[in-house]
């Protein structure tokens, strides 16, 4: 697909910073991609500690270990950290990592705005974890923040939360502006819009909606600022407002950000797949053409979040069938994976066994969601754990799968050096169990109807949640061995590997030397 | 393509400013929102000498940033290409900040066209009304909420006829600026640009006699329902764009003052003027779906 690239080795001028300078002050898209991504790396621990807290309240019924009040603080936080400081951070750093690799562009379009970017992130979250420790403690109302919880009954914290999402909002606007004015601007000659590695179709998509929808979010968050301190009344319907408005404009911006947040999964699993089938991706075109489609049908399909608040009839069965609109192009996707796959020489290497558990536990989470289209289903399944189950495994055993796949793909041509495979794999395969004691338990309970967010439930519900515990902590000690590969991988540990790292891996990043220099394609290849 | 001489792409060397713009950031954040909180309970803190110290790190900030920036591009460290990259950058600036007033648009339209009419009866509402909220009435401009409190509403003529005005014009004036800026008649530019401060000067100006027309004789403040929240959010935010409009229509003067900017080479200018234009298009979209709808 391309040439070579001997243009591609550092040429000196730029003197390598080091120290604590380099990361400040740094405009280089390889350091910030590495920041972004430890940044998520530590994040994923934090929001994951709290998550265990949850476990450990719920693993008996009864209130065990925490007050309701904290217990309510941890799912809250755990929320917001694992959507705002995990999830969209790794990928945002990948993106960084690999964008201008791909295209072979020198840098990301603004440099200097980059740094900016990631730099606001640590000061968001450091504000919103401080407020957990306020008079009254942090938010506690739900990552979602309806109204009035987030107005009538939350406390003094709520302002540090709303602008704290502030600032993250400014961050990631700024970072989707990057990688956007990058893709369209910076490509290599002859590297048309159809030639694009997936993973940068899907990054420009979602680039695209975050800076639609980023906004909106701002808008909400404004709004519940001043309901809560000002006296307006936006969702007071004594004031001539409504509860119900809070949830239309959080899910026009939430569910958009719900394919922000696997979009680039699907772009990643995309590029590892054919790899490891040695051929072609199946339907690269039709990949395109459905990615396109599920971004723009996600802001027509936001009201499914909200069946059960009273809506019209016209509008819940609108929004029922444009959700299910959504399942042709993603099915179209999982038809074009395994389509790769098939008749293909397949190994499995560590970034493929991770690829094909997302494609089928993502899959299972994509006909849960497909079943809470279903309106007059999904009034009983309504605020229960089949919910929780659903997004758990399209951003667990989906998203976060796809991230992990991502870094132990690109890792070696990051440091030059083949991580420890025996590691990694003991991590898939303790991953892989454990998620799934951990979420398709949740099913049935939710089915049964025990519901989400409260920290004591009814006794039949008791062994299920024991194992849920069970398999939750096992999944959070697992990502210790992840840990473990990481560092070991950054301490450069581990056999040399080629250029080309994998042996069916094709695309531009794979024919620069490994390590990647530090500037890479400051006169772009030319790609054929 | 391939046989043009490729512009090496200015990547610049590191820079002390983002981290100064996250600090920055760091300290309004948590400023306003302990602010908030101390002037909302009447209690007194540091909040506001935060957000204070924030907002001057912040321009310490813009103007080292923008002066590496002028220089840059004066010394022709720019390449087209970067050209194209900031002109981009602008433009999905200018489109998030549409969405945000999106978000403020899209709640008068649900509460004027859904909530309000719920609120009264409408569709199966019928109970709602009866047994929560007797006696309310559905009307827009929403002068008397469910809980009572009555207000008045804002008319479209007068002062808000003459800002509709002043702003349009103030549109035009700023294109005369760019064309005579390409054209490289100085003189005009200067004029041209000038009027477009003054007169939005002018609008921010009439727009604070509004406000305090609304607040002391109308009984129209933003506690007033969700006519007056509305009204005050969208006319506010749109207010503090203007200021800020205004502002890099300011800086955009000095520079020109000083001989900046050539009929090829004005990014800045360019980016300062669609600004301009955006916050006209707002306001127009306000004018009529604010005032006289």
């Amino acid at each position: 697909m391309s040439t070579a690239t001997e243009h591609a080795h550092d040429d000196h001028h730029h003197h390598m910073p080091t120290g604590i300078k380099r990361w400040i002050f740094t405009t280089n898209h390889k350091d910030i991609g590495t920041l972004y991504l430890w940044f998520a790396f530590i994040m994923f621990l934090v929001g994951g500690a709290m998550a265990m807290v949850i476990r450990a309240e719920l693993f008996q019924p009864g209130l065990q270990i925490v007050e309701p009040n904290f217990f309510n603080q941890m799912t809250t936080v755990h929320g917001l950290i694992m959507v705002f400081g995990a999830v969209m951070p790794a990928f945002t750093g990948l993106a960084n990592w690999l964008v201008p690799m791909m295209i072979g562009a020198p840098d990301m379009a603004l440099p200097r705005m980059n740094n900016w970017s990631f730099w606001i992130l640590p000061f968001a979250f450091i504000i919103l974890l401080a407020s957990l420790f306020m008079e009254g403690g942090g938010p506690a109302f739900g990552w979602t923040f309806y109204a009035p919880l987030s107005t009538t009954y939350s406390g003094d914290s709520t302002a540090l939360f709303v602008f704290s999402v502030h600032i993250m909002g400014i961050s990631s606007i700024m970072g989707a502006i990057n990688v956007i004015v990058t893709i369209w601007n910076m490509r290599a000659p002859g590297m048309t819009w159809m030639k694009m590695p997936l993973f940068v179709w899907t990054w420009l998509i979602t680039a695209f909606l975050l800076i639609a929808v980023m906004p909106v979010l701002a808008g909400a968050v404004t709004m519940v600022l001043t309901d809560k301190f000002f006296g307006t009344s936006f969702f007071d319907a004594a004031g001539g407002g409504d509860p119900v408005m809070f949830q239309h404009i959080f899910w026009f911006f939430g569910h958009p950000e719900v394919y922000i947040m696997i979009l680039p999964a699907f772009g990643i699993i995309s590029q590892i797949v054919p790899t490891f089938s040695r051929k072609k991706l199946f339907g690269y075109a039709s990949m395109v053409y459905a990615t396109t489609s599920i971004a723009l049908l996600s802001f027509i399909v936001w009201a499914h979040h909200m069946f059960t608040t009273g809506m019209p009839v016209a509008a819940e069965l609108f929004f029922m069938i444009a959700t299910m609109l959504i399942s042709v192009p993603t099915g179209v996707k999982v038809f074009n994976w395994v389509a790769t796959m098939w008749r293909g020489s397949l190994t499995f290497e560590v970034p493929m066994l991770f690829a094909l558990a997302f494609i089928v536990l993502f899959t299972i989470g994509g006909l849960s969601g497909l079943m809470l289209a279903i309106t007059p289903v999904d009034f009983q399944y309504h605020d229960t754990y089949f919910v929780v189950a659903h997004f758990h495994y399209v951003l667990v055993s989906g998203a976060v799968f796809s991230i992990m796949a991502a870094v132990y793909y690109w890792l070696p041509k990051w440091t030059g050096k083949m991580f420890d495979v025996t590691l990694a794999k003991w991590h898939f395969w303790c991953s892989l169990i454990s998620v799934n004691v951990l979420f398709f338990p949740m099913h049935f309970i939710g089915l049964a109807g025990m519901p989400r967010r409260i920290p004591d439930y009814a006794l039949q519900f008791a062994d299920f949640n024991k194992w849920i515990s069970i398999g939750g902590f096992a999944f959070g000690l697992s990502q210790l061995i992840f840990l473990a590969v990481v560092i070991k991988a950054c301490r450069k540990q581990g056999e040399p590997v080629s250029d080309q790292v994998w042996e069916g891996a094709e695309g531009l990043e794979w024919e620069i030397p490994s390590p990647a220099p530090y500037h890479t394609f400051e006169t772009p290849p030319v790609v054929k | 393509m391939a046989e043009q001489e490729y512009q090496k792409y200015y990547v610049p060397e590191q820079s002390p400013w983002p981290i100064v713009g996250a600090v920055a950031l760091f300290l309004i954040a948590v400023g306003a929102g302990n602010f908030v909180i101390e002037s909302t309970k009447g209690e007194s803190g540091f909040g506001g000498w935060i957000l204070l110290a924030g907002i001057v790190t912040l321009l310490v900030m813009l103007i080292g940033w923008f002066n590496n920036q002028i220089n840059e591009s004066m010394n022709g460290m720019h390449s087209d290409q970067l050209g194209r990259s900031y002109r981009q950058g602008m433009s999905w600036f200018i489109f998030s900040e549409v969405m945000f007033f999106a978000a403020f648009f899209g709640a008068l339209f649900y509460a004027r066209v859904i909530a309000v009419p719920w609120l009264a009866g409408e569709g199966n509402n019928a109970m709602t009304n009866e047994v929560l909220w007797p006696g309310f009435e559905d009307m827009w401009p929403l002068t008397k909420t469910p809980g009572g409190t009555e207000t008045t509403a804002m008319g479209w003529m007068g002062l808000p006829l003459y800002n509709t005005i002043i702003l349009l014009v103030s549109s035009f004036t700023c294109h005369f600026a760019h064309v005579a800026l390409e054209k490289e008649q100085r003189g005009k530019l200067k004029l041209m640009l000038g009027l477009t401060v003054l007169l939005g000067c002018i609008f921010l100006f009439l727009q604070v006699e509004e406000y305090v027309h609304a607040y002391r004789e109308m009984n129209l403040t933003l506690q007033s329902g969700v006519y007056g929240n509305t009204f005050f959010l969208l006319t506010g935010f749109h207010g503090m764009h203007v200021t800020l409009g205004t502002i890099i229509l300011i800086v955009l003067w000095l520079r020109i003052m000083k001989g900046h900017f050539t009929p090829k080479n004005h990014f800045a200018f360019q980016a300062g003027s669609w600004y301009w234009h955006f916050v006209d298009v707002v306001w127009v979209m306000l004018f009529f779906f604010v005032y006289i709808l």
